[in-house]
């Protein structure tokens, strides 16, 4: 294996210090108690040796597990996501699951179609990413090439407390004060919307577009930069058309992440955006998410084992393939577009 | 000539233009911060009293309050912390000091990455199918400390790595050179050295943790519940009970969303105020976190 990287015993140089002198000492010396003493010296002196890489071992090995335990928590999610689906899909086909238009697992009479779960969920991170890509990007762009140090050192830890916000006080926000404000712009627009659940998801996820997406740009060689100056580009030339597109790779990686943020949103969508599965993409309006169901789910007391109770799992494999898909087109994109310097 | 003359002026307008379009975008962000802490401050500062801290939930919103709620959070992170801080610490000096580059070590690296970008209710799932049905810990206060402190886990990690990097490889070079192993040169050096960047990781962490919602309530966390958990200190003999960590449990932001979640006005105020407890705790572990992040970049100097 190989996984355990202390100097195995016999290269060690106290070892083999160690066993040289105790070769030498002859058994039977002229003056028998003194050659008795260096033994029981050296051996004291070994055993203290081992003792102590015993020790040394036996720590890094704890160490060892606890890194392993990361390993342990991603094969636990997976085990149990698709072992609880398995079981979902041992009673409902797979192509009801997919293709069927209604989701009402709660009903006397239940149907089994994600469909309607998967279009909330697409809209509302539709949503937040129309908000948040655009301010994330124009942020970076102005905290990279545009602001001094010192507005820069005030500003980005102000916005990242934007994702230190509990998510729950954001729900609140979006029913009790977002909603409210669109609703004097649309006055049709029901209390529990996809909008304002969407918008706020993207002032959320804000900070991690532009930090991320500030990252990669300051990475770009200052030489490019000031090449760029000295053909007499402005300021807004140079970053559109050189710094963002060698910055490319990792914006976008700024970008997988602000979806996959928006897609795990939970409690947002459980306050602001209903319960109601609802299969339109139509955001004003209300329409349940994958992870609003589970919410839906777990507040009642479902009994272990049920299918209702299984259903929440396959719903949660599912919401787990999207963000997979996304990060793996994400980093398809990004191998095509990377820039070495 | 002209033509030129008028085509840099245009471009110059444009990149004043985008300066402007820049400020207004970090003030969408900080305008809706503000606004956000306005909307509950207006609402909830009316219900914050002595009487909200130390009442139970309640039918009448005039008399609810959130005892149970903040008792549950406080043991809710202290099982969180004493697992996440010890496994991620150790995870994190084991990646950064210990480890060979080999393929496990690659593996171990890029789960730990991928483990941050897993939505936290599905780490809730996990632990209901887990904890609490395999292991048949039950809904209760260490199924909730544990899935949070999973759920933290990689921050923890990888802020404790970031820290142990900062320390110059002179410091431990200087500790073998005196005939210190490993072990003695991680605990007695690197590790006082790095304490300040894993202080900080840490308590970014435990905010975050603090604010989750999704992964207890998905685990089965009660949203009423109006007695506190066994006091964890007894007048009888051995004074120590460990009743509490098997107790039912609310927590704030779950107590929070019960009472938003409800048609009635007087219930949102009460939404409001529990929020703004809420945002205070947030706002002041952050707090705290920059201050000590400060502290100790000012008192190391390589």
């Amino acid at each position: 294996m190989g996984t355990l990287p202390s100097s195995s015993f016999s290269t060690d140089p106290f070892d083999q210090a160690a066993s040289t002198m105790a070769k030498h000492i002859p058994a039977a010396e002229s003056d028998y108690s003194e050659s008795r003493n260096l033994r029981t010296l050296i051996q004291s002196i070994l055993s203290r040796w081992t003792l102590r890489r015993a020790r040394e071992r036996l720590i890094e090995f704890t160490m060892f597990l606890a890194a392993m335990s990361s390993i342990a928590v991603t094969l636990g999610i997976v085990g149990v996501l698709v072992f609880e689906s398995l079981q979902f899909f041992a009673h409902v086909s797979i192509i009801e699951f997919l293709t069927d238009t209604q989701w009402t697992v709660l009903f006397v009479n239940p149907r089994y179609g994600i469909m309607p779960l998967v279009t909330g969920t697409l809209v509302t991170s539709g949503v937040a990413l129309l908000v948040a890509l655009p301010l994330g990007t124009v942020i970076a762009i102005y905290l990279s090439e545009y602001a001094n140090h010192r507005l820069r050192e005030m500003i980005k830890p102000s916005l990242e407390l934007l994702s230190a916000v509990p998510t729950v006080v954001f729900g609140y926000f979006a029913l009790l004060f977002v909603t409210p404000l669109l609703q004097k712009l649309l006055p049709d627009l029901p209390g529990f919307n996809m909008l304002s659940a969407g918008i706020v998801i993207g002032i959320m996820i804000i900070p991690y577009v532009s930090s991320l997406s500030e990252d990669a740009m300051k990475a770009v060689p200052v030489h490019i930069r000031e090449g760029s100056y000295a053909m007499g580009a402005t300021r807004l030339q140079t970053a559109l058309r050189v710094i963002v597109p060698s910055a490319f790779s990792g914006i976008a990686s700024a970008y997988v992440l602000g979806f996959s943020r928006a897609v795990g949103e939970t409690m947002i969508v459980a306050v602001a955006a209903g319960t109601q599965p609802n299969l339109t993409l139509n955001p004003t309006e209300g329409a349940a998410t994958i992870t609003a169901f589970i919410v839906q789910v777990s507040l009642g007391d479902l009994p272990h084992g049920s299918i209702a109770y299984q259903s929440i799992f396959a719903a949660g494999l599912t919401l787990m393939l999207m963000t997979l898909a996304f990060n793996i087109a994400g980093y398809l994109l990004r191998k095509h577009y990377r820039e070495i310097y | 000539m002209k033509t030129a003359e008028k085509s840099i002026a245009r471009r110059k307008s444009l990149d004043a233009l985008f300066a402007i379009i820049g400020l207004l975008a970090m003030l969408v962000g900080l305008v809706t911060l503000l606004a956000l802490l306005m909307d509950l401050a207006l609402d909830g500062a009316g219900r914050l009293s002595w009487q909200f801290f130390t009442s139970y939930p309640s039918r009448f919103a005039s008399q609810a309050g959130i005892l149970s709620a903040w008792v549950g959070t406080t043991l809710v992170m202290l099982v969180t912390a004493l697992t996440a801080v010890p496994l991620g610490v150790a995870a994190g000096v084991y990646l950064e000091e210990y480890a060979p580059k080999n393929w496990l070590t690659a593996l171990i690296e890029i789960n730990i990455a991928n483990l941050a970008g897993v939505p936290s209710i599905v780490y809730g799932l996990m632990a209901l199918g887990l904890f609490v049905y395999q292991f048949r810990l039950g809904q209760s206060i260490l199924t909730a400390g544990l899935t949070l402190a999973l759920l933290i886990l990689p921050i923890v990690i990888v802020a404790t790595r970031e820290s142990i990097r900062a320390v110059p490889g002179s410091i431990r070079e200087a500790a073998y050179a005196l005939g210190a192993t490993k072990w003695q040169t991680v605990k007695d050096h690197v590790l006082p050295y790095s304490t300040g960047g894993i202080l900080t990781g840490v308590i970014i962490a435990l905010s975050r943790a603090i604010g989750e919602t999704a992964p207890l309530i998905t685990i089965g966390a009660l949203t009423f519940i109006a007695f506190l958990p066994n006091p964890p200190i007894t007048s009888a003999f051995p004074f120590l009970s460990f009743e509490w960590l098997i107790s039912p449990f609310t927590v704030m932001p779950i107590q929070m969303f019960n009472w938003v979640s409800r048609p009635q006005r007087e219930f949102h105020l009460n939404a409001a105020a529990a929020g703004l407890v809420l945002m205070a705790m947030t706002l002041a572990m952050n707090g705290l976190a920059i201050y000590i992040r400060y502290r100790f970049r000012k008192r190391i100097k390589w």
